[in-house]
């Protein structure tokens, strides 16, 4: 029981940090329209940042408010680089100028930082367990996790929700002409909202930096699932890609912990422990392709509102 | 008027006598790593003349080829490992479970649109990559080395690396015919006429799911022959294959060559590869006036260029290398009309 609400726990925190990643994202997807692979990338300087700041400055706050801070700036500065040329093209175009991206992203890191990966540390005071329930002892830094990323989360709700330059987002994602033809400065708000979106991949991956490793290519595997979050949430739609993150993350969690026991249960050994590595990595692909063949527009989509 | 010898159809003839003739070269220089070289640029270029055909004339932008790739080559490699040697099994074998594959993903993944379908073909080729991944038998995420080629009951001797050579170029143009005739046909007429507008053919009275699903399968099966060749090149198949990086690269070949024309893929695979390839000694070669002791790590770092290279082909020069050549042939009509005015 305690392993389960541990898992539980691990899942909530994976799915609200996928959150951050897969937010940016939607965001991006559902104004400019842009698909965006570059957004791992974003996420592995986040990582980076951190580790070199935190470094520099001997402290892991400021440490990591710098990485947030400079992939705030990095990304606006792409935005106003590359990713404007790329609005109002094709998908494919999106797919391919940002999948070059990735290869300079990945070679300037390592002709930056090296080819061996960095690590950032757990600073002492996160760094012990703490009695969340009673009897049930829970990593403090995984704890913090989750106490960040549920403010964020807030954060967001209320700036998009509650605020003027949120309305103009919403106003983006469901009819952006329309926005821009009452006026708004639009060139401005896209690139303040993929700065926004930047920073939250930075920030997502200035908080796996001590849980991983920090490495080249660390955003290629998490970006695939922060996209299959957008999918099924709905393209645009910040509610659907919440739900949609959480979703993910305890299915993919508990899927690994505790299908593998299952499937043997069910197949026999033999069978069950050669099924089980392959199908609980599926799961969640599996889970996408029957979302999209139920509704070929994710759960919550924006436009069809 | 047409005219036959314009640089366009100069340098694709040039490409193709240039393939045709490579062993000669390589026998009279002893140059074996050109040979190698090429066989892998010949057996890409048919994945990417496979993509090409939904990619470029269908308008489907599949992101998950590589998928086919992996699933050809894991084919040959897993009979290979089960003791199952002949070519005449083994090939046919890797045909049919790509064709499969590609009907399942194909029959799901084309009742979406747009993003949603690039993203659900991505999806199901991680589903391949994590399927062969977890196949501890089969060597997992370690991949699986082939213990001898493809035999073909002493016919061919794949073993040959020449002998090999020709089998993949013979394929290869075998499957440029293939997309040739099939886009002149009322098949691919239709095809295209989706791309365009997929609303009004569905309002003429084509049933057009079938006809990009019939494509669809087409263009896996070809990809998944093509596996079966890097399979027996390689002597080794590996998870990696299939990772969507792979899918990204064949898709990069299709439009650096030139999308939806016939020997665009081939140009885009030999033009990719050569980067990769030889990227590195030009930018040393670049950086030693300036810097002579940083110039051999320089090289190291040939991506960064790569990668901004990729943006410039996207944002300046759309047709990719097809394109190009298609505007300079262009130029040359246009000269010659004033010539004669």
């Amino acid at each position: 029981m305690t392993l389960f609400i541990e898992q539980c726990l691990n899942g909530l925190q994976f799915g609200l940090l996928l959150f951050l990643l897969a937010a940016g994202l939607t965001l991006v997807f559902g104004i400019m329209d842009l698909v965006n692979l570059a957004h791992g990338s974003l996420y592995m300087l986040g990582a980076y940042f951190a580790a070199t700041f935190a470094a520099w400055t001997g402290s892991f706050v400021f440490g990591a408010v710098l990485a947030i801070v400079a992939t705030l700036l990095v990304g606006m500065a792409l935005e106003v680089i590359a990713m404007r040329r790329l609005y109002g093209r094709d998908h494919l175009d999106h797919v391919l100028g940002t999948f070059g991206l990735i290869l300079f992203f990945d070679e300037a890191v390592r002709l930056i930082w090296g080819a061996g990966g960095l690590s950032l540390p757990v600073p002492a005071w996160l760094n012990r367990s703490i009695e969340i329930l009673p009897g049930v002892q829970y990593s403090a830094y995984r704890f913090a996790i989750i106490i960040v990323t549920l403010a964020v989360a807030a954060f967001l709700y209320i700036l998009v929700m509650r605020t003027r330059v949120g309305m103009l987002i919403r106003a983006g994602a469901s009819n952006r002409e329309m926005v821009g033809a009452l006026g708004v400065n639009i060139k401005l708000l896209y690139t303040l909202v993929f700065g926004l979106g930047a920073a939250l991949a930075g920030l997502a991956g200035m908080i796996q930096a001590p849980i991983l490793t920090v490495q080249i290519g660390m955003g290629e595997n998490i970006l695939i699932l922060a996209f299959v979050i957008t999918v099924i949430g709905g393209i645009g739609s910040i509610r659907g890609a919440f739900v949609a993150a959480l979703l993910v993350g305890f299915i993919d969690t508990l899927g690994r912990a505790f299908f593998p026991q299952i499937l043997v249960e069910l197949l026999g050994r033999q069978a069950g422990s050669t099924a089980a590595p392959a199908l609980s990595s599926m799961m969640i692909y599996i889970l996408m392709a029957v979302i999209l063949i139920v509704k070929p527009q994710g759960l919550f989509s924006a436009n069809s509102r | 008027m047409t005219r036959a010898l314009t640089p366009r159809n100069l340098v694709t003839a040039a490409l193709l006598i240039g393939l045709a003739l490579l062993p000669l070269y390589v026998a009279l220089t002893g140059d074996r790593f050109m040979l190698t070289l090429f066989t892998r640029i010949v057996i890409l270029a048919m994945a990417a003349v496979s993509l090409n055909l939904i990619l470029g004339y269908g308008g489907m932008m599949s992101f998950g080829h590589a998928a086919y790739l992996g699933l050809g080559g894991y084919t040959v490699a897993i009979l290979s490992f089960e003791g199952v040697h002949s070519g005449f099994i083994q090939w046919p074998a890797a045909i049919a479970v790509s064709a499969l594959f590609a009907l399942a993903v194909g029959a799901l993944s084309l009742r979406t649109r747009g993003v949603y379908f690039i993203m659900i073909t991505l999806a199901f080729a991680q589903m391949a990559y994590y399927l062969a991944s977890g196949m501890a038998r089969y060597g997992g995420d370690d991949g699986l080395s082939l213990e001898a080629r493809s035999t073909f009951a002493g016919l061919v001797n794949l073993s040959n690396k020449t002998t090999f050579y020709y089998v993949c170029l013979i394929l290869l143009f075998a499957s440029i015919v293939l997309v040739w005739r099939l886009t002149n046909s009322r098949f691919g007429m239709v095809l295209q006429g989706v791309r365009s507008n997929e609303t009004r053919m569905g309002a003429i009275g084509y049933p057009t799911f079938r006809y990009k699903l019939t494509g669809f399968v087409i263009a896996g099966t070809l990809c998944g022959l093509s596996g079966a060749l890097i399979a027996n090149h390689t002597d080794f198949v590996s998870p990696s294959m299939m990772f969507w990086t792979r899918s990204g690269d064949l898709i990069v070949m299709v439009v650096l060559g030139g999308m939806g024309t016939l020997f665009g893929p081939v140009f885009g695979a030999l033009a990719l590869l050569f980067l990769e390839q030889f990227l590195p000694a030009l930018i040393s070669a670049a950086v030693r006036p300036i810097n002579p002791a940083g110039a051999a790590k320089a090289g190291e770092y040939w991506q960064l260029v790569l990668g901004p290279l990729l943006l410039f082909v996207v944002l300046f020069a759309r047709g990719g290398i097809d394109g190009m050549l298609r505007s300079l042939s262009r130029r040359g009509a246009d000269a010659e009309k004033a010539r004669h005015d």
